[in-house]
């Protein structure tokens, strides 16, 4: 078993914490796992990814290569298409609707959708307002994991126990909560 | 043991402080923050209490390692790869006298320049100072290595240098740890002579270190870090690298490529074991991260054998970042390497953040330069921080970035030569690292000037740490021979726009060296404040 997934989104948007996630939950697992992050001067605003590798064999290289990854998760549709290159031929590229407009040039919604769309395998959610009804919309990220992890090759409880762990110190009523927006992105991926 | 998700950077922190190490001494530069950020909230670097505060500059941080390797100790410098230029001159001098407690040098570079001035390879300064130097290929040998390391540097007597790269700097993976060890008992150098370089006494030292390379070159051929993986396809035999070790285990393992594969991470260069390793293979591909160190020396000035492969010959490009695909490349497995983006999607640039201070410093010095200069013909000289992205629309503020401290010093040399009005703007943890000799240096000429001292109480740009001159800055400037009365704090703040506006104007038509102080808070580290006080209150 191995997967291999691009995280994108724009510096502050938490996919560092989705990465965490995730990457407690295959440990859980006793999966093997390499995360490559993005500190410095991308984070300005800028864009931000991180390559996230779980196994249950050796992984030799940090980094995803081109053609290679199995999952592109984004929380932002402009950041996910600019990893498209890595996307393997039947990987899945999930990612939230809404845009994160921070330069002046942000290209058109419609050609963005249109470009994602033509993926063969994509799922389009606006995770900001899924999280929003739920009351929270910093656990935006949260949704577009639960919305992943129908895809994921590890058990959906596990990343209920990871969420615990990762969120524990901060309170029953913070994991509650974000264990209802891994729910709730789960529920739209099996819609 | 239970295995840890450590970076690259932690991997290293932890190991050396399970190590026994005294003391880890660093300035903040990406990607070798986290080091000393990792060491500061170690629990059991805090309960042996070991020394973790951030140094002035580089040169400070290596000159306090050597002192605490004096006395026994084992300590840590830790740096980025342009950090090493800063330090270089207790660097080189302390191959020369060497070390008593094990001194590791950590230089973390920055190949592919995700956030840096340039590209350097930090391995030719571990050459240069004739030293040895650890490359590790994963967290685990980072962790493992500081072990090594010690036992290397307390051996020979002699610093060591360790080589990280970004993307092993900033990688997270599975870390086995080992008892810990305890501290070394102060004990000071048995020779008088060790730590002192007059000419008579460094004459010896330099022999000295000549004598001991064969040594040194020794235990490369034995290290632990340095192998050869047998193959049948011995139509090429593939030198890796440190981190470029894992790609070319990526490509190698998918493709089911059966070469020979010498893994290097210790230097001096194993030349025994490279020379047997080349006599088996028809041809040789060097794969490493940064500079072609190793392709060069194996090539030599005249390249009698053309059978070595690598960045000269342009099996990969001169410049930029390894990975997987290059490797395959390189292996004839894959076509292209250039990566098509889609084309709706725009860049992203990082960008100053909303309400930062430097954006209503910068709007004053824009309006007020109006009225000295024409439009497009201002000349601002500026230096490394968040300021930088000043450079951009829409502020469009300064002209240059050259190394930390140089926007004093180059403005100076503008002034000199007669520019005006002539103006410098650098942050208050650049003025703390090497502002204020060029600062002094005005003084003494009675430069025409006016120095900008943003002052956002933090070094921004690399996650906000703090900094020694923090708090002191008037203090400073007044004791270098401001005059006080030249001396003007600012708040940035659009509502102080038109008072600003004026104060620099003033300063400006001031003859002399004037020093202006816009002071407010990072947005960014007065939330992250914020936060650590809330949860200090809620306890
Ligand atoms: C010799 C050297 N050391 C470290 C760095 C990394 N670095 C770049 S800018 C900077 C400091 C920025 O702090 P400050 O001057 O306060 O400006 P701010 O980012 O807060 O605006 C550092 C540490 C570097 N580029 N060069
Ligand atoms: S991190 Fe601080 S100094 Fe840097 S751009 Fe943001 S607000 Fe400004």
């Amino acid at each position: 078993m191995k997967q291999d997934i691009i995280l994108a989104g724009v510096g502050g948007q938490g996919i560092l914490t989705i990465a965490a996630i995730i990457g407690q939950a295959a440990i859980d697992n006793g999966l093997n796992m390499k995360q490559a992050e993005v500190h410095g001067m991308s984070q300005r605003g800028g864009d931000v990814q991180s390559h996230l590798r779980i196994s249950d064999m050796d992984i030799h290289s940090d980094l995803i290569a081109e053609g290679d990854c199995d999952m592109i998760l984004s929380v932002e549709p402009m950041e996910a298409l600019r990893y498209k290159p890595y996307l393997s031929v039947e990987g899945w590229l999930i990612t939230n609707k809404k845009p994160f407009i921070n330069i002046p040039n942000y290209p058109d919604m419609e050609a963005l959708e249109n470009e994602i769309r033509s993926l063969p395998r994509q799922v389009l959610l606006d995770a900001d307002q899924i999280a929003k009804d739920l009351g929270n919309v910093r656990a935006m990220n949260i949704v577009m994991l639960g919305a992943a992890s129908k895809y994921l090759k590890i058990p959906y409880e596990s990343f209920e126990v990871a969420l615990e762990k990762v969120f524990g110190r901060k309170g029953a009523a913070v994991v509650e909560m974000n264990i209802n927006a891994l729910a709730a992105g789960k529920a739209f991926s099996e819609k | 043991m239970k295995k840890q998700m450590l970076l690259g950077d932690e991997a290293l922190a932890q190991g050396a402080v399970d190590a026994g190490c005294s003391g880890v001494f660093a300035y903040p530069g990406t990607p070798s923050t986290e080091i000393m950020e990792y060491v500061q909230k170690c629990p059991e670097a805090i309960e042996r209490n070991i020394h973790r505060t951030w140094a002035s500059n580089e040169k400070t941080a290596v000159e306090a390692a050597v002192g605490m390797s004096y006395t026994g100790k084992r300590t840590m410098s830790c740096m980025k790869h342009v950090g090493l230029n800063v330090a270089a001159d207790p660097f080189m001098n302390s191959a020369f006298v060497g070390a008593n407690g094990g001194h590791i040098v950590t230089v973390a570079d920055d190949p592919g320049m995700h956030s840096s001035q340039n590209e350097q390879d930090s391995r030719f300064y571990a050459k240069f100072a004739m030293i040895p130097c650890l490359e590790p290929s994963n967290q685990q040998e980072c962790y493992d290595m500081a072990f090594h390391a010690y036992e290397l540097s307390e051996k020979f007597h002699l610093p060591v240098m360790m080589r990280l790269e970004t993307r092993l700097s900033h990688s997270r993976s599975g870390v086995e740890r080992r008892e810990m060890l305890p501290e070394n008992e102060l004990k000071l150098p048995e020779d008088r002579n060790q730590f002192m370089l007059l000419p008579a006494f460094a004459r010896r030292k330099y022999k000295h270190l000549i004598a001991i390379q064969p040594e040194l070159e020794a235990a490369a051929e034995n290290s632990p870090f340095n192998w050869v993986e047998d193959g049948k396809d011995k139509s090429l035999g593939i030198i890796a690298c440190g981190l470029a070790y894992n790609y070319v285990k990526e490509v190698t393992t998918r493709y089911k490529c059966d070469y020979p594969i010498l893994k290097m991470s210790q230097y001096p260069l194993p030349v025994g074991m490279i020379k047997k390793f080349m006599d088996s293979c028809d041809y040789i591909l060097v794969v490493e991260e940064g500079q072609p160190l190793v392709e060069e020396m194996l090539k030599g000035a005249i390249p009698r054998d053309n059978r070595i492969k690598g960045r000269l010959d342009g099996t990969f490009t001169r410049d930029g970042e390894m990975n997987p695909n290059k490797v395959a490349v390189a292996l004839g497995k894959e076509k292209s390497t250039e990566i098509i983006i889609p084309d709706v999607v725009a860049g992203r640039p990082p960008a100053l953040c909303v309400g930062c201070p430097h954006i209503d410093s910068y709007k004053a010095l824009n309006e007020v330069l109006k009225s000295f200069v024409e439009d497009g013909q201002r000349h601002v000289f500026s230096d490394i921080g968040c300021y930088t992205l000043g450079f951009l629309p829409p502020y469009n503020a300064i002209n240059t970035c050259l190394d930390m401290g140089a926007s004093i010093t180059m403005a100076k040399g503008a002034s000199d030569a007669g520019l005006f009005p002539t103006i410098a703007v650098i942050g208050d943890s650049t003025f703390s690292h090497s502002g204020m000799t060029g600062l002094l240096d005005c003084i003494y000429d009675k430069t025409n000037l006016v120095i900008i001292i943003l002052d956002n109480s933090t070094t921004g740009m690399t996650g906000g740490q703090d900094y020694t001159g923090f708090g002191k800055l008037e203090a400073i400037c007044i004791g270098l021979g401001v005059e006080k009365e030249h001396i003007r704090v600012i708040t940035p703040l659009s509502r102080h726009f038109e008072e600003n506006v004026a104060i620099m104007k003033e300063e400006i038509e001031y003859n002399g060296v004037s020093v202006i102080i816009p002071r407010r808070e990072c947005v960014q580290t007065m939330t992250r404040r914020m936060r650590s006080l809330k949860k200090q209150e809620a306890k």
